[in-house]
């Protein structure tokens, strides 16, 4: 075993994961679930029109790959004109992707609220969006916490398609260190190693936030 | 309008489900003070008259009015905004509570208060405070909605109804989702809240608490109101063989 190799790629490899992987997945995921949360109230909005365009979307990015969505706005988009830098089209990607798939998870949390608390803020004379912000949103986040974040999770390692289009993020370090070192199971290994650190860690955060917001509710 | 008009006028209300017309034309009239019993088999339409009062369902025909309000002509071209100025007079206490599981019970009660009606914090909480002290809760202000009995929860049910100062409370079967022994509870508040002159519609299946508490008893079967009068007159000698039968199957279950 190399361990001077171990310890000396482990150093770029941890900081490409907090200074890329997490920070992309983090900014991919606030503005993915933004996004989301718009879709799933498109497609639940009864309008029809709104509803088919929020389907739409899902439909295609479900329907394709990452890696492709990331090309076609990295390597795709320039050739009509629009380049995008390495980061921002990491960004756009990610949240795009994370979108689609998180709009489905808030659509069906959402629709798990009993229709009887929509009633009880009309009575108590709350608009829709009021009841939407203060009554049913809450309780869609309970139950919406585990599935976002399984989502969150295959964010954190779909980052590493991010290394083929020249972000520096952990995967790429760890690939510039493989092919100089030629030691390649070894660094594939650490680099899998560190991953795995960074989903254990939040798994416990995960389950942190689901005894939170289990606090009021009976089970 | 004088203070001699009633509280609320409905005027032929309908109202279908797809094919399924369940209000076929309903006419109601409450006063200031009153208390009005809607009984009838179940799928006669009464919870639906009750939920078209608080514009949880749109009729497509027929008007209802407030005193002091318009008179909302629930006919096609019936505004949105229309519809829902008639909530704003009424408040619902629901069959099964729909408490706000993730607020505490202080927090279900100054919701509307707060939120809606924009009325201060502080105010608000000890108007809550005061009602849930007259309902026997106060030592449950902190607690969540999961915590409580049936018989509590729907009491706090009635308290954020109340919170809001409507002029016309709205009780769609408020103990028919009780354990038993739970039900005196409830009707015990809701009689005392009689009589305090609460104006208050309640679609109940206690006959006994309809005769003891309701100044009026409207009999509904199909979709109309077969008949409607003193407690005394529609429970103990109806003049519609319909209203006689559900009585006395009510009575005599078996």
């Amino acid at each position: 075993m190399d361990w001077d190799l171990l310890r000396s790629s482990f150093w770029p490899m941890l900081s490409g994961g907090l200074t890329a992987t997490i920070p992309l997945a983090l900014a991919s995921f606030a503005l993915g679930l933004l996004l989301a949360l718009v879709i799933a109230l498109m497609r639940i909005s009864g309008q029809p029109v709104l509803s088919a365009i929020a389907r739409f979307y899902v439909s295609v990015i479900r329907g394709t790959p990452l890696l492709v969505q990331l090309f076609v706005i990295f390597y795709g988009l320039p050739s009509l004109g629009v380049t995008i830098d390495p980061w921002p089209s990491a960004i756009i990607a990610f949240s795009l992707n994370v979108a689609g798939y998180a709009a489905e998870i808030l659509r069906a949390a959402i629709l798990s609220v009993p229709k009887g608390q929509w009633e009880a803020g009309h009575t108590i004379g709350m608009s829709r969006a009021l009841t939407l912000r203060r009554v049913i949103l809450p309780q869609a986040a309970r139950v919406s916490v585990p599935p976002l974040s399984n989502t969150f999770i295959s964010l954190v390692k779909d980052t590493s398609l991010a290394s083929l289009i020249l972000v520096g993020e952990l995967f790429r370090e760890a690939q510039q260190i493989a092919s100089f070192s030629q030691q390649f199971m070894l660094v594939y290994m650490e680099a899998a190693a560190i991953y795995w650190v960074f989903c254990l860690v939040l798994s416990t955060g995960q389950s942190a936030l689901e005894k939170r917001l289990d606090r009021y509710v009976a089970r | 309008m004088s203070p001699a008009d009633p509280l609320l006028r409905a005027t032929a209300l309908q109202k279908s489900f797809g094919g399924n017309q369940v209000l076929k034309s309903i006419d109601l009239r409450i006063d200031s003070g009153q208390v009005v019993a809607l009984v009838g088999p179940s799928g006669s339409g009464k919870t639906t008259v009750l939920r078209c009062l608080n514009g949880l369902e749109t009729p497509d025909g027929g008007t209802v009015a407030f005193r002091g309000g318009p008179a909302i002509d629930f006919g096609p071209k019936v505004s949105k905004k229309d519809a829902l100025a008639l909530r704003d007079r009424s408040a619902m206490v629901f069959q099964t509570y729909n408490l706000f599981p993730h607020m505490t019970v202080l927090e279900n009660v100054i919701e509307g208060p707060v939120k809606v009606q924009k009325r201060p914090r502080r105010e608000a909480i000890a108007d809550a405070e005061r009602l849930l002290a007259r309902v026997g809760l106060a030592d449950k202000r902190d607690d969540h909605p999961f915590n409580l009995s049936g018989g509590q929860q729907q009491r706090v049910g009635i308290v954020r109804a109340l919170a809001l100062q409507p002029d016309l409370l709205l009780f769609d079967e408020p103990t028919s989702a009780l354990d038993p022994e739970l039900v005196g509870e409830v009707l015990t508040v809701i009689k005392e809240l009689a009589e305090e002159k609460w104006t208050m519609v309640i679609v109940t299946h206690e006959l006994a608490f309809a005769r003891e508490v309701a100044d009026e008893v409207v009999f509904m079967d199909g979709g109309v109101v077969v008949e409607h009068g003193h407690p005394d007159q529609v429970l103990r000698a109806p003049h519609h063989e319909r209203t006689r039968r559900f009585v006395d199957r009510l009575l005599n279950p078996f």
